[in-house]
């Protein structure tokens, strides 16, 4: 039994920009900041949700399995399920597409799945060595014992690893995540001018959405403890120029790479969140749905090249439902780097690929610049990995709805070499 | 479904007998003997002398039994016992209290002499009379979240069950009396650190901990270096001294003897346990007859009374507040402190902000756990788009106090809240006969009039007006009552209840300054009477906006003459030298400029009376108005809501008391004017 699966309503913080120290909110934090107006605004009873699933790639130490703890400071009640996913850039779409699966199988009737990510609190984390001497030291017994343990102190224990530079490296080809930027813009001949005015367009994109009061529904304000509100997304740059961006240097690769700070995503804290339901539930509790979930799909390929993860996952959602290049109205890719959307968009256009790879006969063909990330993207509002799957998805619904289109695709690509697309269509 | 509840729970107290003919322990003989103090017919247990009498025969017969250890513990789940019985001892006087006290420690001396070891298992509330009965045991096991304490100064007494002797040679003296002196209680760790409890376990394991202490594995650490110095009278006195002198600052000798009494105590008898027993019992008594300790068991009635007031269940789980300023703010922190799921709404940002920051502050100083705090702030969500006006129960209006904002908030309601939520307004000077033909349903609409600061002030007036229904005020009461505030009952008058009492106070403060007095001079006589605050700094708190408002409400509404507002208070406010809240008022805050904080050492009667017997001759008026249904609702309220003297017991006691008001008023008026006419009500007052 397969079952139609809505996207009834969502919400998310608005993407707070890492500066320098941890942010005002952790994880969870972000997860209840935009999770109870949410709640709020819907009227079913918190009871109504069988599960509460919650992507998060870098959680705390003082909440371990985010899901649950979220679910029970949004007051969803002791017998409330809940469990987190990690596929870390996938984890806030994993986290729907489990929802999406569980629902549309007949199990479950109504689920709140959404992604957190708290870059900013990532840990300084001691290197081996120094861990290694704590836990000597722990099991020192005895003043002499303790006295020795002293001695071998050295100043490098404290040189600290950055938690999230290590989290943004693959480990299996040691390239950091900007680097796979490089090896496409390499591979497709992505030049840096063609970049730079990507970052520009989708900073433009971003500001006009937001002045159209186009994110007024989806964004809600955060309420810090020091009684700041935040209000929109804090990392575009409205004034944003060439020239402004042409002065900054490569980030990864100096000093000829293509990938700067400007078109790159940003390093941001941030959370977002879907109720998924089926039509019983929709019914029931006489919901209006936003947008209906039709298809999924995940890929893999070489980790060096992970910025192609859309392509391998959106193809085969295509070619199960038969639709060409024009019948997908809107496309959601999420911003990891200029250069790396644009590889995607390049590699769509290019025969061989297509050929070889996805088993077209010619080109996929060109995505329109009209029908693509048409309010911007990570590169503006920033990348909280954990939760920007599931924003592309949330923003691809309103998005849709507010154009009156039928068909939109929301894809990601993945640190480690994957992708992840979803195929929505109008309620 | 509620797992916990359905797991069995044991030991249950319920399992063990009350013994023939004793209402109010069980006793379960055995190795261990165990008594269960289960008073009869409330789900609070007291030290009456009811108890202590069948306790005395228990004694006896556990002497018989002869068991290895005794256990003494509550069977009730809010705590081992919340004091003395009041009620029991309020009306004794003289003779007949030093008897009673005489019998008490008699049986807590037989208890602490028993031949085998005695233990206390104390848990939540464990106050007054309960901790002295606890410290009569050789041993006191705390359970996790127990609270120890001796509130008695509070009630203008000291402990008289033995507990001045028992803790100062159990603890560390100073730690001892400092306890005595604010009447500030222990939390379980801070209990077992200052070494008044020998463990402190949770509640799994209790039955292991009795064992160890039984088996006599339980050490207990005496006071240290400290307490043999004070062993010495030399040593004490020393101490005694500072005590007086931090005692003085807080609460003057004059007006509250009690502190200074058990310092005389502690420092004569400090090194003699059984004459300070002897004089404990001596100086309770004497200290049970003043007029201070009278007034404040008074108090403690009044409380109670309030608190009755709003009894039964209010149906409201989820409060939605529209106005984030200061009064918004702390009512929807306060609440979602106390449980409630709270809304607030404001139409700006930044005042949404400013009410988190104002919880966290409130949260801070109520010593709130972090994860405790964390779940307050969860419960309490900034509401810009008013989603919660259709999920709320309660919808709370605390906006400007301007008609047209409010009757707009009114219509904007209509047909959003859910069908059976009650609108309240917290406004302090518009009438609610004004307010109601904009309501979407005038039965589910009345006054929640709460005191700034919310966390401070415990009143809450619940106002009515004719066409409000029954249950909503008794919802609405109890309300107040569910978040640990005190509903007082009043109708729509000007001013209702507390401010119609408190604006001439205040009016009258303004016509002072205007004749010249300092305004120094005026808060300084106020504060001899024993006021908290002068009216001047009171205005400056209040906000000398308000201040004019209410006064201008007052002057219009109330058919009787009030004092005139001096033309340069309307000129401040144009200003913006609105008080404490811009830093600048009557007082400049901004150049550190501090009120008088020490009352006057000879205050002229003239000030003090122009300031408080008009307040007397208010809630008269208000009795013969039936704003308030009895003087002890109006002396309640104006204690809890403003913090009236307390000592003096409320302004209506304070006028039974001085008999001669309405004479005083007609002089006063005869100097001063028509204002201080005294109301027609006096004649049926007293």
């Amino acid at each position: 039994m397969t079952r139609p699966v809505y996207l009834v309503d969502g919400a998310r913080t608005p993407f707070l920009k890492a500066r320098g120290g941890p942010g005002p909110f952790t994880p969870v934090d972000l997860a209840v900041q935009c999770g109870r107006p949410l709640l709020m605004r819907q009227p079913m009873p918190r009871s109504a949700f069988d599960l509460v699933i919650l992507g998060c790639v870098n959680v705390i130490q003082d909440e371990m399995n985010p899901a649950r703890v979220a679910a029970l400071r949004l007051g969803m009640g002791d017998e409330q399920v809940a469990f987190t996913m990690q596929i870390n850039c996938g984890s806030g779409m994993q986290s729907i597409d489990t929802a999406f699966r569980y629902i549309r199988d007949g199990s479950h009737e109504m689920i709140l799945a959404g992604g957190t990510e708290a870059l900013s609190h990532a840990p300084l984390v001691y290197n081996r060595k120094a861990t290694e001497w704590f836990g000597g030291m722990a099991q020192a017994r005895g003043a002499m014992d303790k006295a020795a343990k002293l001695t071998e102190l050295r100043p490098d224990f404290f040189s600290p690893v950055i938690g999230l530079e290590r989290g943004l490296t693959d480990p299996i080809t040691s390239l950091n995540m900007g680097q796979t930027a490089e090896v496409l813009a390499h591979r497709f001949g992505i030049d840096r001018e063609t970049a730079d005015a990507y970052a520009v367009d989708s900073h433009k994109r971003l500001a006009a959405a937001q002045a159209g009061g186009r994110l007024d529904r989806e964004v809600l304000p955060a309420f810090d403890r020091d009684g700041v509100p935040h209000a929109a997304d804090d990392g575009v740059r409205p004034d944003n120029s060439m020239a402004h961006l042409a002065k900054l240097n490569p980030a990864f690769e100096k000093p000829y790479g293509k990938v700067t700070a400007g078109n790159s995503s940003q390093i941001t804290d941030g959370a977002s969140w879907v109720i998924l339901a089926s039509e019983t539930a929709v019914e029931a509790h006489g919901l209006e749905p936003i947008a209906r979930l039709v298809d999924s799909e995940w890929a893999a390929l070489d980790p060096s090249i992970m910025g192609l993860g859309p392509v391998l996952a959106s193809t085969p959602l295509a070619q199960r439902h038969g639709l060409n290049v024009d019948d997908i109205d809107l496309w959601e890719i999420n911003e990891a780097f200029a250069a790396q959307v644009l590889s995607c968009l390049a590699a769509w256009q290019d025969d061989d690929f297509c050929r070889e790879v996805l088993g077209y006969d010619a080109a996929f063909g060109r995505i329109d610049r009209g029908r693509l990330n048409v309010d911007g993207g990570a590169i503006s509002l920033g990348h909280p990995v954990g939760a920007s799957g599931n924003k592309i998805v949330l923003h691809l619904a309103n998005a849709m709805k507010t154009k009156g289109v039928r068909r939109g695709i929301a894809t990601e690509c993945i640190g480690g070499g994957l992708g992840g697309a979803m195929l929505l269509e109008a309620a | 479904m509620d797992v916990l509840e359905h797991i069995p729970r044991t030991p249950r107290p319920e399992d063990t007998p009350r013994p023939a003919g004793v209402d109010n322990w069980r006793y379960a003989k055995g190795e261990i003997a165990q008594l269960w103090l289960d008073c009869a017919n409330t789900g609070t247990n007291v030290i009456s002398e009811a108890v202590l009498r069948e306790l005395d025969r228990l004694l006896d017969q556990i002497k018989t039994d002869q068991p290895r250890a005794l256990a003494i513990r509550s069977a009730k789940a809010g705590g081992f016992a919340a004091g003395a019985d009041i009620d029991g001892f309020a009306n004794l006087r003289g003779e007949s209290a030093v008897k009673m006290l005489e019998q008490g420690h008699a049986v807590l001396d037989k208890l602490s002499d028993l031949p085998f070891t005695t233990i206390a298992v104390v848990h939540g509330n464990t106050l007054g009379g309960g901790l002295e009965l606890a410290l009569a045991c050789d041993h006191r096991i705390g359970v996790d979240g127990v609270k120890v304490g001796f509130p008695e100064v509070q009630l203008g007494l000291h402990p008289g069950l033995g507990g001045t002797f028992r803790l100062t040679r159990l603890i560390d003296p100073v730690a001892a009396m400092q306890m005595m002196l604010t009447g500030s209680s222990a939390h379980d760790r801070k209990a077992r650190k200052l070494g008044i409890l020998d463990a402190l376990v949770p509640i799994r394991h209790v039955d292991a901990a009795i064992s160890a202490a039984a088996a006599g594995k339980l050490e207990h650490d005496t006071g240290g270096l400290r307490a043999t110095a004070l062993r010495t009278r030399a040593g004490r006195s020393l101490a005694a001294t500072r005590m007086r002198s931090e005692a003085e600052k807080k609460a003057p000798n004059q007006h509250y003897p009690a502190p200074y009494a058990l310092i005389n105590l502690w420092e004569d008898h400090g090194g003699d346990p059984s004459a300070m027993q002897k004089a404990e019992i001596a100086s309770f008594a004497k200290l049970l007859d003043s007029a201070t300790a009278q007034n404040l068991i008074r108090v403690f009635f009044l409380r109670r009374k309030l608190k009755s007031e709003g009894k039964g269940n209010d149906g409201i789980q989820h409060v939605h507040v529209i106005g984030a300023g200061a009064m918004g703010a702390e009512i929807a922190a306060w609440s979602a402190m106390q449980g409630k799921r709270v809304t607030l709404e404001d139409v700006a940002l930044e005042p949404l902000g400013e009410a988190v920051k104002r919880a966290v502050g409130i949260y801070d100083k109520k010593h709130l756990s972090g994860i405790d705090a964390r779940d307050a702030l969860d419960r309490m969500m900034p509401d810009p788009e008013g989603l919660g006006r259709a999920r709320a129960d309660l919808v709370i209006e605390a906006a400007p106090e301007k008609l047209e904002i409010k009757e707009k908030i009114y219509a904007s309601l209509d047909g959003v809240m859910k069908p059976d939520a009650i609108l309240a307004s917290n406004t302090s000077s518009l009438r609610l006969a004004d307010l109601v033909a904009a309501t979407p349903d005038a039965g589910r609409f009345a006054g929640l009039h709460f005191f700034n600061p919310v966390s401070q002030m415990p009143l809450v007036e619940v106002v009515s007006h004719d066409a409000a229904e029954a249950k909503t005020l008794d919802r609405l009461a109890a309300f107040a009552e569910g978040i640990d505030r005190l509903p007082a009952r009043v109708t729509d008058y000007p001013g209702f209840l507390v401010n119609r009492i408190l604006g001439p106070y205040l009016m009258e403060a303004m016509v002072m300054l205007e004749e010249g007095k300092t305004k120094e001079d005026i808060d300084r006589a106020a504060l001899a009477f024993g006021m908290p605050m002068g009216p001047v700094t009171l205005a400056d708190q209040v906000g000398l906006d308000i201040c004019l408002e209410v006064a201008k409400s007052l002057r219009h509404s109330l058919d009787r003459p009030m004092a005139d507002t001096p033309d340069w208070l309307a000129e401040m406010v144009a200003q913006g030298h609105v008080g404490r809240k811009s830093g600048r008022g009557l007082y400049n805050y901004d150049t550190r400029e501090t009120p008088p904080d020490t009352p006057a050492d000879d205050p002229p009667d003239e000030i003090i009376d122009r300031l408080i017997l008009p307040m007397c001759d208010a809630g008269v008026e208000c009795l013969r108005k039936g704003v308030a249904q009895d003087a002890d609702t109006v002396d309640a309220a104006v204690i809890f809501g403003t913090g009236w003297a307390p000592f003096r017991g409320g302004p209506m006691h304070y006028a039974k008391v001085r008999r001669e008001v309405p004479r005083r008023l007609e002089a006063l008026a005869a100097d001063h004017g028509a204002r201080f006419d005294p109301d027609k009500g006096w004649a049926s007052f007293g």
